[in-house]
């Protein structure tokens, strides 16, 4: 089998499911009760939280756990209209984002805000001097993605960072989901970024955990309300098992980052290089983007179709996003590149990670040869 | 860079005439204790200095773990090398490049104590400079306050060399004040007073109260922390639980609301002087300050401090809360301090004790009580254990959980 859907999820790494399983098993207490098995979790998820911040180079009290990155992008977007709608209710965004942030912007939308979705280019990457022409008096928070889920291109988040400085009461929002560890995001205290969004599953932890950075002073209000965990802002029992397998999955993800980095590009501009080379191939990723994706389209072929033929082969590949793959709708973010509709329903996406190797690249690349002869005469 | 020796100077000790080989030896045993798991590492207590040598052990850690040591003035990292020109050389180089950045002047002083060395002062200042001028580009000589003074010593043993001076912590080491009992509750001020001791040379050791179940295990864990902390500054400390729920329960049945404070305080007094005796202390340590609250006045003093003829010492009586608050950021403690657990000070506490409470009237409330039996009860149940440097919880957590993350 070769997985190469790893945008999707990731499989989660043995001693990281050891870990859950240990601690699901020896350390299940609720970390806010005042006896010693809740001690032990409450520590455990402390020193979780030390290590997170530590790696992401960040604060302890800046990192707040969540279920997953839908519920960080939710919370960033929710969070900050609440808290500032008596200032403004102006957002930004860009017309490439995860559903997490647009359906919360469209739900906003439909309370009263105003949103504005700011273009991309041809290689899916927004300009900072759209930001600064967008911003209004009333605006309070810009939403951008570090790097985008479908075709990996990596957007200017530095310089929309310098931009932002002129405006301090702007929220900045960062969805780093598929950033992390795969492109440097510096979330420094001289960074301007506020808020940010992982998920633990995204690389080798498992479902169901995430965190949010907010950036101390920041306030967002809850959007969970209950016992008061993560300091009031973010009730629910700790998933401290979770968490505690994220924390070792980010250390793992760490380790050794650059060398992976360089491994996973190698492969992806082979494939590049490899895919290049066919007339019906429209590629949509560049080697300017992130270093785990791949987004092409075979002309005339659904996507969907690839998939399965990949499948048949025992590669497993993806339509542009796992969460939008279900419905027949084609990509947002290739519309929003303004490519044609007929191309775009046959873009499929490869995504990578560090145990990939350049032999699963070569065996992709031979059945993509079959496929596509096959598929040449169907035409 | 890792380096192989330590030179340690002297701070006011080395002015004490008769008692210098005690102070020696035991800023000795105090650098051994702080460095307790580098069991490699070789403490020369001499005359006028002391040499550590490192063996393997990690220079950095070690340098670190040197500053808080009360009676030391400063002190200097060492290469230790083989009287070989062409290594020295080398290491020179390595050295002044480590400390340079543009604009920075250096000098090289060397001294010879073998005088049989084929090359003289001059011969060795001129061969270094000119090899680190040749090596480090825009590097000055300058003779006079250079910023980098690259010290060479050529001795029968080998030839040493160094170029930077830490600043010590000052004071008396720990311990050549004799021994003394630190009332440690764990509020801000009693860390900071048992530091203000050490710094004299006192060898302190922590008494805690602590009161099940009215009182928490993670209060207990926090004294311990804060003992864990202020062990920085002496290696390890001796830190004894005394049980004291019986004394509290006895307290608050029979005595009245206004005076509960200042007899428990009495209660607390004693048993420290008893212990104090037990384990041949000269002094009780607190961290009473004076101010407005009730366990703050001066008559309350003379309430709680008739129970005992022993010199009961108060390091911060005379400091603002702000001064204490910034000792207590200084050596760390003050994150810890703050932490909200009741302790057996606020548990019980009246809404309303007296701040002038009368002598006569607190004798006599206490004299309902069986103070002999119960002093004898929580002396009979006292816990001692030895804390050192890094026994936090924190600590521990971060060891036991080390595995899973």
């Amino acid at each position: 089998m070769i997985y190469f859907d790893n945008s999707a999820t990731t499989q989660v790494e043995d001693s990281v499911l050891e870990t859950f399983m240990k601690v699901s098993q020896k350390m299940n207490g609720n970390p806010s009760s005042l006896h010693k098995l809740g001690d032990v979790a409450d520590g455990l998820l402390q020193q979780s939280r030390k290590q997170i911040a530590s790696i992401i180079g960040v604060q302890e009290s800046e990192i707040y756990f969540t279920s997953s990155g839908t519920e960080g992008d939710n919370w960033a977007i929710k969070g900050t209209a609440i808290e500032k709608m008596r200032y403004g209710k102006h957002l930004i965004t860009t017309m490439i984002e995860h559903p997490a942030v647009k359906e919360s912007m469209a739900q906003l939308e439909q309370l009263g805000f105003e949103v504005t979705y700011l273009p991309v280019n041809e290689e899916g990457i927004i300009s900072a001097a759209d930001v600064k022409s967008a911003i209004r008096p009333d605006t309070i928070l810009v939403s951008i993605m570090a790097v985008n889920n479908e075709v990996g291109s990596v957007q200017p988040i530095e310089e929309v960072g310098e931009v932002l400085r002129e405006y301090p009461s702007i929220h900045f929002h960062v969805d780093a989901v598929q950033a992390i560890g795969k492109v440097p995001l510096d979330l420094s205290s001289s960074s301007r970024i506020d808020l940010a969004t992982f998920s633990g599953h995204k690389f080798h932890g498992l479902k169901g955990t995430g965190f949010l950075y907010i950036k101390r002073g920041r306030i967002i209000a809850p959007l969970l309300n209950g016992g008061g965990q993560e300091k009031g802002r973010r009730s629910g029992t700790e998933n401290v098992a979770g968490i505690a397998a994220m924390a070792r999955a980010l250390r793992l993800l760490f380790d050794q980052k650059e060398q992976k980095i360089a491994a996973q590009k190698q492969i992806r501009d082979y494939m590049i290089d490899e895919l290049e080379k066919y007339s019906k191939v429209q590629l949509f990723s560049t080697k300017n983007g992130a270093p785990h994706i791949v987004c092409f389209a075979l002309t005339g072929i659904r996507g969907e179709v690839s998939v399965h033929a990949f499948e048949k082969e025992e590669i497993f590949i993806s339509t542009t996003s796992a969460c939008s793959s279900r419905n027949k709708t084609s990509s947002s973010t290739l519309a929003a590149m303004n490519v044609p509709n007929k191309i775009a329903t046959g873009a499929v996406r490869v995504s990578l990670t560090d145990t990939n190797t350049k032999e699963e690249a070569q065996q992709f690349l031979r059945s993509f040869e079959k496929l596509y002869e096959n598929f040449k005469n169907i035409k | 860079m890792q380096y192989n020796e330590v030179m340690v100077r002297y701070g006011e000790l080395s002015i004490k005439g008769k008692n210098k080989k005690a102070f020696i030896s035991r800023l000795a045993q105090n650098v051994k204790a702080a460095l307790y798991d580098f069991p490699e590492v070789k403490v020369h207590g001499e005359r006028d200095r002391m040499h550590l040598e490192l063996k393997n052990a990690d220079s950095d850690e070690v340098l670190k773990r040197l500053e808080p040591i009360f009676g030391i003035q400063n002190y200097s990292p060492v290469m230790k090398l083989d009287r070989d020109m062409e290594q020295v050389k080398k290491v020179a180089i390595e050295m002044v490049r480590e400390q340079y950045a543009p604009g920075k002047t250096f000098k090289i002083a060397t001294r010879r104590a073998d005088h049989e060395f084929p090359l003289d002062t001059n011969d060795i200042n001129l061969m270094l400079g000119d090899e680190i001028i040749d090596h480090i580009e825009g590097i000055q000589v300058q003779m006079k306050k250079p910023d980098i003074t690259l010290r060479v010593e050529v001795r029968l043993n080998g030839i040493f060399l160094s170029s930077q001076t830490i600043q010590g912590a000052g004071g008396l080491p720990v311990g050549t004040s004799g021994r003394g009992m630190l009332m440690l509750s764990g509020g801000i001020d009693s860390p900071v007073a048992g530091y203000l001791a050490m710094k004299r040379g006192v060898e302190v050791e922590a008494v805690h109260f602590h009161s099940p179940p009215y009182t928490s295990p993670r209060a207990l864990q926090k004294a311990k922390d804060l003992t864990s902390k202020i062990a920085a500054f002496s290696g390890r400390l001796q830190f004894i639980e005394v049980p004291f729920t019986e004394i509290q329960e006895e307290i608050k049945k029979n005595v009245p609301e206004g005076y509960l404070m200042t007899v428990t305080r009495r209660f607390m007094m004693r048993i420290t002087d008893r212990i104090r005796e037990q384990r041949r202390g000269l002094a009780i340590f607190n961290g009473e300050s004076l101010g407005q609250v009730a366990s703050q006045t001066m008559h309350s003093m003379i309430a709680i401090n008739d129970v005992t003829n022993t010199p009961v010492l108060r390091p911060v009586v005379s400091m603002d809360k702000n001064e204490i608050i910034d000792i207590a950021k200084k050596i760390d403690t003050f994150e810890l301090s703050i932490q909200p657990f009741e302790d057996c000070c606020t548990i019980f506490a009246p809404p309303a004790p007296k701040t002038k409470p009368d002598l006569q009237k607190t004798r006599d409330f206490e004299a309902r009580l069986d103070v002999e039996g119960l002093i004898e009860r929580a002396m009979a149940g006292l816990v001692m254990s030895t804390i050192s440097v890094g026994d936090t919880l924190e600590e521990q957590q971060h060891e036991a959980f080390s595995d899973l993350l």
